[in-house]
C-alpha cells in the first residue's frame, strides 16, 4: 500500500486518521490542527480573561497531561495572558497517587507551572485509606467520586483560585450523555453537556477545555508529542475497567467515529429542550453569545484521576445499575442508616440525597433549584450535599474505629 | 528501526521477522515495559504470511503475564478503545488487522481506556 499524503501540506506521510472526519494527516498538520481546534473552543466559548489565574486539575493522566501542554502552547501562542497552575489532589490512596504525583511533577518542571497538592485528608479530614479501613472496599468508590467532584473547587477555594480547567473529553461528554439518557435523567444530562459549570459570580468555575477533543485524539496527541503521562487504574476498583458505558462508546466509535461527537451534540440539543436549562454550543458554533452555567454536582465521577472523572466511575455506577442492582442496594440502604443514625435532622431530604449517592433513581425533569450546602457552602441541590452527608455518617463512626 | 542482525531460525526451520512491539497506556502492565524485541512466525498456520490479526493472537498466546486477555482482546479482535500505530502510522491507514507484517516493523499498542 502506498504511503498516503497529508490532505493539508500534501507532503508530508499521513500519519494519523481524525475519527471525526476521515482526514488523513501527517503529525505535524495533525498537532497543529488538534490545538487550533482547542483555541476555537477557547474564544468561541470565552473561557478565559487576561490576567485570570487558572488551576488546571493535574492528575498525570493522559488528558490532563495534554491539557497542561496545549494550555501552555496556546497561552504563549495567542498571548492569552493567564496564569497557569497544577493542581492535583491527593486521595490519600498510599502506592496510587505516588507514582502518579511524580508525574505530574515532572510536568509542572517542564511546563513550568506551579505545583500545588491538595489531600483528602486537609480538604474532609480523611485520607481513602483510612475511609476503606471504615467502610471497608465495598462502595468506596462511591465516597472517592463524591469527595472527588468537589475536590478540585474545594482545594480552589483554598489556594484563592477562581477558575478550574479539567481535561473532561468528547469520550467523556458523549459517557455522560449516553449515561443519563439510559436513566432518563434529562436534567443532569443538559447540565452535563454545558462547557463551563458554575460562572462569574460563584466562588469557583470549571470548564473542560477539551470537551470537543476525541479521546482517540488526545491520545495520539501525547504519543506524537512524546508527553509523559501515567495510566493506572484505582486499586480500590479493578472493576470499574469494564464499564458498559464506556465500552459502548468505544465500540460504536469503532463502527462509526463521528457517533461520540454527534452523540455529544445530541445532549447539547436535548439539553436546549430541558426547561431552564441551556448548553453550550460549538458544534458549528451556532450560538456564542451567553455563556452557559450549570451545577458543579454533575460532572462524571468517580475513581481514577484527579480529573473528576474516569473511564470507571460512571460505568460503574451504570454497572451497578445494570447487573450489581442488589449491591447498589445495599449501599444505599448503608448511607442511608447512617444518616439517619444521626441527629434525624431534615430526615427526609438526607434520605433522597444519600438514596442519590447509591447510583441515581430517576428524577423528574425539572429543574432543580440550586442553592448551597448549609455545612460546606458548595453548591448543591439539597440542604446538605453529598459529601457534607457522606462524612457525616463517616465521622460518626471514627471514634469506634479508633478504639 | 530496522534490525540488521541476523534472523534467528527456531528448532522447527520456521522462517521468522524480527520486529518490535511497544505497550503505552496501561498495556505495558499486561505485557511489561519497555519495547520488545520479538522474532515471530514469518507465516501463520495455513501458510498465509503473518498479519497484524495473526501477532494480536501471538501475543496473548506467548507474550501476555495477566489472566485478564479481555483487556487487550474482545471477541478475537483488539478491543475497542486500545490504537495501534504501525510505523507510527494509525493501522486504519494500513489496512489494521489485514497488514502483512513486515521485517523491522515497530507496531504500538495504546490504551486509551485509562483514567486521564
Ligand atoms: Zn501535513
Ligand atoms: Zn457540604
Amino acid at each position: 500500500m502506498a504511503p498516503a499524503l497529508c490532505a493539508i501540506c500534501k507532503t508530508g506521510r499521513a500519519l494519523i486518521k481524525r475519527p471525526k472526519n476521515h482526514t488523513k494527516l501527517c503529525k505535524s498538520c495533525f498537532i497543529n490542527i488538534f490545538e487550533d481546534e482547542v483555541h476555537h473552543t477557547i474564544t468561541s466559548s470565552q473561557l478565559f480573561y487576561p490576567g485570570e489565574k487558572v488551576a488546571i486539575g493535574a492528575s498525570g493522566g493522559k488528558d490532563s497531561t495534554v491539557l497542561a501542554s496545549v494550555l501552555k502552547t496556546l497561552n504563549e501562542r495567542h498571548g492569552y495572558g493567564l496564569e497557569l497552575v497544577l493542581l492535583s489532589i491527593d486521595e490519600g490512596i498510599k502506592g496510587y497517587r505516588d507514582d502518579s504525583l511524580e508525574t505530574v511533577k515532572k510536568n509542572a518542571v517542564e511546563y513550568d507551572m506551579p505545583l500545588l497538592v491538595v489531600g483528602y485528608d486537609e480538604l474532609y479530614g480523611w485520607t481513602m485509606d483510612q475511609v476503606v479501613e471504615t467502610i471497608g472496599k465495598k462502595g468506596n468508590c462511591t465516597y472517592c467520586g463524591v469527595f472527588r467532584r468537589q475536590a478540585l473547587d474545594r482545594g480552589a477555594k483554598m489556594l484563592g483560585i477562581r477558575h478550574v480547567v479539567t481535561g473532561h473529553n468528547a469520550d467523556d461528554v458523549a459517557e455522560t450523555v449516553l449515561m443519563n439518557l439510559l436513566r432518563g435523567d434529562l436534567s443532569r444530562l443538559s447540565r452535563s453537556t454545558s462547557i463551563v459549570t458554575g460562572d462569574n459570580k460563584s466562588e469557583v468555575k470549571r470548564s473542560k477545555p477539551l470537551k470537543y477533543s476525541y479521546e482517540k485524539e488526545i491520545v495520539l496527541y501525547a504519543h506524537h508529542k512524546k508527553l509523559e503521562y501515567f495510566s493506572t487504574e484505582c486499586i480500590y476498583s479493578p472493576e470499574a475497567f469494564r464499564g458498559s458505558a464506556r465500552t459502548l462508546i468505544k465500540q460504536l466509535e469503532r463502527v462509526r467515529p463521528s457517533a461520540i461527537l454527534d452523540i455529544v451534540r445530541s445532549g447539547e440539543d436535548m439539553a436546549r429542550l430541558v426547561p431552564g436549562e441551556s448548553a453550550s454550543s460549538c458544534g458549528g458554533c451556532k450560538s456564542k453569545t451567553e455563556t452557559p452555567v450549570a451545577a458543579p454536582e454533575d460532572d462524571a465521577g468517580g475513581c481514577g484521576s484527579s480529573n473528576g472523572r474516569n473511564p470507571g466511575g460512571e460505568m460503574a455506577a451504570m454497572d451497578k445499575q445494570l447487573r450489581e442492582n442488589e449491591e447498589a442496594e445495599g449501599l444505599e440502604v448503608d448511607i442511608t442508616k447512617l444518616v439517619l443514625e444521626s441527629k434525624n435532622r431534615q430526615k427526609e431530604k438526607q434520605r433522597d440525597s444519600a438514596t442519590k449517592n447509591g447510583g441515581g433513581n430517576p428524577k423528574p425533569t425539572t429543574r432543580q433549584v440550586l442553592g448551597k450546602c448549609q455545612r460546606c457552602g458548595y453548591m448543591s441541590s439539597q440542604d446538605t450535599c453529598q459529601a457534607c452527608t457522606l462524612l457525616e455518617g463517616l465521622n460518626k463512626n471514627r471514634p469506634q474505629i479508633q478504639i | 528501526m530496522a534490525d540488521s542482525t541476523e534472523v534467528p531460525i527456531r528448532e522447527s526451520e520456521t522462517p521468522t521477522i524480527s520486529i518490535t512491539v511497544d505497550f503505552y497506556g496501561g498495556l505495558d502492565t499486561l505485557f511489561g515495559k519497555g519495547q520488545h524485541k520479538l522474532a515471530i512466525p514469518a507465516a501463520d498456520k495455513s501458510g498465509s504470511p503473518s498479519t497484524i490479526g495473526f501477532l494480536v493472537t501471538h501475543l496473548c498466546e506467548t507474550k501476555m503475564n495477566d489472566p485478564r486477555t479481555d483487556l487487550f482482546v474482545l471477541d478475537g479482535h483488539i478491543r475497542p478503545g486500545i490504537l495501534v500505530l504501525i510505523n507510527e502510522a494509525d493501522w486504519e491507514l494500513e489496512g489494521e488487522e489485514a497488514y502483512e507484517i513486515q521485517s523491522g516493523d515497530n507496531v504500538v499498542f495504546v490504551s486509551t481506556l485509562h483514567g486521564g
